[in-house]
């Protein structure tokens, strides 16, 4: 919650929307703003935090924990034509990596724009793949893990 | 964004930009659909309205409103837990 807030920024440079969802009510959304996250970082949690009261939205996406009562740790990348593009679902011991999001989306934003696939472990600036007949069986020319 | 008296987050029944066909409309057949629709990859996101607490006052957020947006959408366990 307050890591995607630290760097907030970064997502709203590459336009992306972010809502946080759980199954509290909206009054515990405000009160733990007020009372814990604006202490934890500057302004507190600057994107909507969004209620999901018995999980009916949660159910859906298949993060809705039936026998906890809570959605897990579901996170879900979607691009301007509602098309899911990634998701990721962790039980709740384990926090995200905020990082790998912010990679996810720069990827998912390059191939929107290029049509150019990205291998492995990609980032900004590394090659990428252009797809077609001429690289089939070739990529071991231009890409090694 | 409409701030709005509080209603409850629910699925619409659809997937984003698109409107809920006839068949479904009928209150029944939305609850089915709601445990029944699965989401995938590569598909279009269940559309969805919710309540939700942002910049100090309350409001109501629908996914389809963000299309032509990149949006991520975080699900986490609880207000006040410690990951």
């Amino acid at each position: 919650m307050t890591a995607v807030a630290a760097r907030y920024e970064e997502f709203k440079k590459l336009g992306v929307e972010v809502f946080s969802m759980s199954v509290d009510s909206v009054f515990s959304h405000k009160i733990w703003q007020e009372e814990e996250l604006s202490k934890m970082i500057e302004g507190g949690v600057p994107y909507p935090m969004l209620s999901d009261a018995g999980g009916k939205v949660g159910r859906i996406y298949g993060v809705y924990d039936e026998d906890a009562g809570v959605n897990v740790r579901g996170r879900f990348i979607m691009d301007p034509d509602g098309v899911i593009q990634a998701m990721e679902v962790l039980t709740p011991p384990v926090g995200r990596n905020v990082g790998e999001t912010i990679r996810q989306v720069q990827a998912f934003q390059h191939v929107r724009e290029t049509g150019e696939v990205m291998p492995s472990g990609w980032t900004p600036g590394k090659p990428t793949l252009k797809p077609g007949p001429e690289l089939a069986g070739k990529v071991w020319k231009v890409w090694k893990p | 964004m409409a701030e709005e008296g509080i209603g409850c987050g629910r699925p619409t029944g659809a997937v984003v930009g698109e409107s809920v066909s006839e068949e479904h409309t009928n209150k029944e057949e939305i609850k089915k659909k709601e445990v029944g629709t699965m989401i995938q990859i590569g598909k279009k996101a269940p559309d969805f309205t919710a309540p939700a607490f942002y910049e100090g006052t309350f409001k109501k957020i629908k996914l389809s409103d963000y299309l032509g947006k990149w949006v991520l959408l975080c699900f986490y366990p609880g207000d006040f837990t410690f990951v």
